[in-house]
């Protein structure tokens, strides 16, 4: 059966095993300006997952708090460096401690809704994902909180 | 420690700490003299009576204060920034106590300025001072915080003293009974954390029903509107007021707090009886709270 290739890049970044559905949330979250060359992938058949998103950026290397934020979203995403058609670098998004400036508290009441302040929280647990946020202590799965972008 | 902002932050060393130093002051055993220190207390939320107490107890250890209300009569209406405002008064004052509607606001306060800041209550969020004073009051009427059995009733769902407490008392092995009507029961993530602490409790229906078992009965209003429709609340609010017949078999340590003010959710009968402890508990506010700040002004060595 034939299948529809995304093109190999020279160098970049290659954001795969997206769940399906995912794709663009991430695209958001990393901020791709048009700078680069994006490619991005939509339910893409995948053997490992069924289904899958991936997203692929020429000339541009995620840093790991990038990397780490894309965790927020899609978990199983793996992330791979390419340097003239090679890999130089696998990442794997983890699930960070804290989270800056990311992400907005669905709490009315919270300071960081009334006036101009970086929002801060703290994983508390992983499965499910929650967060904690600094300023008004309230917790939150990570499905309720509103991603910044 | 540099400020007092949420519960959460304490340990139950730093805990018992402000215990120890409220009990000195308390007992004279402390020379405090802040005669060159002014606090400044910020009320962005009408609160009389935690305002006074805070004042009273500034002055009993030779401070001063000066105070803003609202917002009204601040910059912020005209558009300053918060921080602007918090910058501006850390001029003036050595210290800022800060009650506020908004969830966050001291810590962030605490955030912007340099001085330290204490948290008199922000939104539905923490009022650290309070559950302070409310261990000390228990710690003095039964000797010690660990394996206390509490009963707290009233509105568990909307009350910040009352999570604050709960929350406070999880270091020292409580047992707990929780007595409110169903729709103002304790929020599930308080019990989730009760359980992961493996700290027993119980839920009741009534005031009355286990009070032989209990050390302490903590009581808190529950408010008319609340209710969506008034009738709900006549029918059951009968459940929920201390009456002096209740007390018959009640342990000789028994006593019945109240963070105050009260409306009739504890009969006056009550009041002459020897297990009544809120208004002690409302002094004890003060010793608490002029531990609090010379701590935070670095006055106790």
């Amino acid at each position: 059966m034939k299948q529809l290739k995304v093109d190999a890049i020279k160098k970049g970044t290659v954001i795969d095993h997206i769940p399906a559905g995912k794709g663009m949330q991430v695209a958001d979250l990393i901020n791709i300006s048009g700078e680069n060359i994006v490619m991005i992938g939509i339910s893409l058949h995948s053997k490992k997952v069924g289904k899958k998103d991936i997203i692929k950026i020429e000339n541009r290397e995620l840093s790991q708090e990038e990397i780490n934020s894309i965790a927020l979203i899609a978990p199983s995403a793996t992330i791979t460096i390419i340097k003239d058609f090679d890999v130089i670098r696998k990442a794997k998004a983890e699930i960070p401690e804290s989270i800056e400036g990311l992400i907005l508290c669905p709490n009315p009441k919270c300071i960081t809704n009334s006036e101009i302040i970086k929002t801060k929280f703290k994983v508390t647990d992983e499965k499910p994902l929650q967060v904690r946020c600094h300023y008004c202590e309230k917790k939150y799965l990570v499905e309720e909180v509103k991603i910044k972008i | 420690m540099k400020n007092l902002i949420s519960m959460r932050d304490l340990s139950k060393k730093e805990i018992l700490y402000f215990m120890e130093i409220a009990e000195k002051i308390e007992k004279g055993e402390l020379n405090l003299n802040m005669d060159k220190k002014l606090a400044a207390l910020l009320f962005f939320e009408p609160s009389t009576r935690t305002h006074f107490s805070f004042a009273t107890a500034m002055k009993k250890i030779g401070g001063q204060t000066i105070t803003m209300r609202g917002t009204s009569s601040s910059s912020v209406k005209k558009g300053e920034t918060f921080a602007d405002t918090l910058q501006t008064i850390a001029q003036y004052a050595e210290i800022i106590i800060m009650r506020s509607p908004i969830e966050g606001a001291a810590r962030y306060a605490s955030e912007v300025v340099d001085i330290p800041v204490v948290n008199a209550g922000d939104g539905a969020n923490q009022h650290p001072t309070q559950a302070l004073l409310d261990l000390y009051s228990i710690i003095k009427t039964q000797g010690t915080l660990e394996n206390l059995t509490i009963g707290v009733a009233g509105d568990l769902r909307f009350g910040r003293t009352v999570h604050s407490l709960v929350q406070a008392l999880s270091e020292f092995t409580p047992r707990f009974k929780f007595i409110s009507p169903s729709f103002l029961k304790m929020p599930t993530y308080i019990l989730d954390d009760l359980l992961e602490k493996n700290i027993k409790f119980e839920e009741l229906a009534e005031i009355d029903e286990k009070i032989d078992e209990l050390d302490i009965l903590y009581v808190t209003r529950i408010q008319k509107e609340r209710f969506a429709d008034p009738e709900d609340y006549e029918k059951v609010k009968g459940s929920y007021i201390l009456e002096k017949s209740m007390l018959s078999n009640v342990k000789e340590n028994f006593k019945v707090m109240h963070p105050l003010p009260r409306v009739d959710e504890i009969s006056t009968d009550v009041d002459d009886t020897e297990f009544a402890y809120y208004f002690p508990q409302a002094k004890n506010g003060v010793y608490m709270r002029q531990a609090i700040i010379s701590i935070l002004l670095g006055g106790v060595k």
